[in-house]
């Protein structure tokens, strides 16, 4: 009998939660605030479910209210995408080992 | 155009990028080269999207329009926003990622066969089901964040708002989500789907008005959870393992600051999120005592010659730090100090601030190096053999109630030993206790000395006053 391909995605989702849980035990407390920004960023592939819908407009029909959907969606998406691994980057980036400056 | 099991081998490759981002963090030097992933996981998610497409019609340039748009209003705001409103950016941040899930639902809903899901009024049971909670999540996470967006920003109070019955309305319309779905699941019913999305909404709201402004960090983790949840649930309705993998770790991500920020306060997740907590409800006696007690208060000149005569100094920075915008006066506080030769070090408490190691991007903005900054466990023992505990905008996190009276609502709460070091220096604008509600008994100590000011007034004026 076939396994229903559900099933490994499920594995998989089960998997990257123990992955995650790991990873994230391993942060060190003083990047908890990048690891949210970052985290907000990364989720933000949502964006690849926002296109799909976006592009599915027929050429004379573009804007259909499915495609609008996924066009505000992208805009959503980007913001955050943007938004947060730049501010994430804008952080790190002083956490940088500074020599003294004397 | 790329075969679908190309495709599919690129976004097991972006997650395994975004893992890798996570996975720098461990250490502030790994962490530039970790993000630096990230972006390069979401590009290759991205790109693939286009090339599996395959369509590259007018769609295509309003949706690089559109990614644009949405991209530079990202960087305008990830650039100009100060670092003292990261929690509000956060919990903004999460809105969005919140109701990007509840569009993408509504679009998969709406046009079933652009993402393989089925007709309309027959599609597929699993995905119908996969993508209503997926909605229903993102709804929830949506107007969570931004009750808590509102509340952070202090255009709404940060004070809990409760009323009776709220938990069991909270239950039934939860009941009502999940029964609906089922409906739905029989009938495909367009209307069904909506008043799904609309009771999540709601639900969203009542589940974070309750929750008073001390216990933020707790809520901003928790609705990073639920928006890594709700990613997830989007995942399995594209089949997008990337999407998948993305929200477990988010999901857990979120789950475990959660943990670690109800731990830092000794509250049960379930007791935070029935909320109520902080409520001004301090009584009579408590109240009596602080008329009674005694208190030594100070200025800039005693802290100042306090702190040239000791050998080490330990500053514990909170929140009050953060809204005064010290965090750069104290750093020239500290620069005086260490060319005395007085060795200092801070302390900080994992709910210091409103979300999780806000305090240390603070003092890192400040340029304090991060090897001096420690966290509770690893500094707590240093008090006793210390001069001076200088603690700026902190209150509950330095309690000693919490250790001696178990009739305290924070007893049982990790605290900074700072009543151990020879002398405290306590900045504060007035005897007002802090969000806890509780009077903080290190306010009478002998060993303490107030500083009744504005936590960058008087760092300004201690600095003046140290040459």
């Amino acid at each position: 009998m076939e396994i229903d391909p559900f099933i490994f995605r499920i594995s998989i989702f089960i998997l990257s939660i123990f992955i995650g849980y790991y990873v994230v035990w391993s942060v060190t407390p003083s990047l908890h605030t990048p690891l949210m920004s970052v985290t907000n960023a990364i989720s933000s592939v949502i964006i690849v479910g926002a296109i799909i819908a976006a592009l599915a407009g027929s050429t004379e029909n573009i804007f259909n209210t499915s495609s609008i959907f996924g066009f505000m969606a992208i805009i959503l998406a980007a913001i955050n995408i943007f938004g947060g691994f730049l501010v994430t980057q804008r952080m790190l980036q002083m956490y940088k080992k500074k020599k003294d400056k004397k | 155009m790329i075969s679908a099991n190309l495709s599919a081998v690129f976004y097991l490759i972006s997650g395994i990028l975004f893992i890798l981002a996570l996975r720098g963090l461990s250490s502030p030097d790994t962490s530039r080269q970790g993000n630096y992933f990230g972006i390069a996981g979401m590009t290759i998610a991205i790109l693939v999207t286009f090339l599996s497409i395959g369509n590259f019609s007018t769609s295509l340039v309003y949706v690089i329009i559109f990614l644009v748009v949405g991209g530079a209003l990202g960087a305008f705001i990830a650039f100009r926003i100060p670092m003292t409103a990261m929690p509000e950016l956060v919990a903004g941040f999460h809105s969005l990622v919140g109701l990007a899930a509840v569009f993408v639902a509504i679009a998969a809903f709406l046009n079933p066969e652009a993402f393989n899901l089925g007709i309309i009024g027959n599609i597929k049971l699993a995905s119908l089901i996969e993508m209503s909670i997926g909605a229903a999540v993102g709804a929830i996470t949506f107007s969570g964040s931004i009750i808590a967006f509102l509340k952070l920003r202090g255009i709404m109070s940060g004070s809990p708002i409760v009323f009776s019955g709220q938990h069991l309305l909270n239950l039934i319309l939860g009941i009502a989500i999940f029964v609906l779905i089922f409906y739905l699941c029989k009938t495909q019913s367009e209307n069904i789907f909506w008043t799904v999305i609309t009771i999540s909404f709601l639900v969203g709201v009542l589940l974070i008005i309750p929750i008073g402004g001390a216990d933020m960090p707790v809520v901003i983790s928790m609705l990073n959870s639920y928006s890594g949840w709700a990613a997830a649930g989007i995942g399995f309705t594209l089949e997008n393992t990337a999407l998948i993998i993305t929200g477990a770790l988010v999901g857990s991500s979120g789950a475990i600051l959660s943990y670690i920020m109800c731990k830092a306060m000794n509250r049960s997740f379930i007791s935070v999120i029935l909320g109520g907590f902080g409520a001004d409800d301090s009584s009579d006696n408590k109240k009596e005592k602080k008329d009674q007690k005694p208190v030594k208060s100070g200025n800039a000149e005693d802290a100042a010659f306090l702190m040239k005569n000791a050998s080490s100094v330990i500053i514990v920075p909170g929140y009050g730090m953060a809204v005064a915008q010290a965090q750069h006066a104290l750093r020239e506080m500290v620069d005086k100090l260490k060319k005395n030769d007085i060795k200092v070090t801070y302390a900080i408490h994992p709910v210091a601030g409103r979300m999780p190691g806000h305090m240390n991007v603070l003092l890192a903005e400040a340029n304090v190096p991060y090897d001096e900054v420690f966290e509770l466990e690893d500094i707590n023992n240093d008090f006793a053999n210390s001069d001076v505990a200088f603690v700026i905008g902190a209150n509950d996190v330095t309690n000693p109630v919490a250790k001696t009276d178990p009739k305290s609502p924070i007893f049982g709460m990790p605290v900074l030993d700072v009543e151990k070091c020879k002398s405290v220096l306590f900045v504060k604008r007035s005897l007002s206790p802090g969000y806890a509600g509780i009077d903080n008994e290190l306010f009478y100590k002998d060993n303490t000395l107030m500083l009744f000011s504005d936590a960058k007034k008087m760092t300004e004026d201690i600095v003046k006053n140290l040459d």
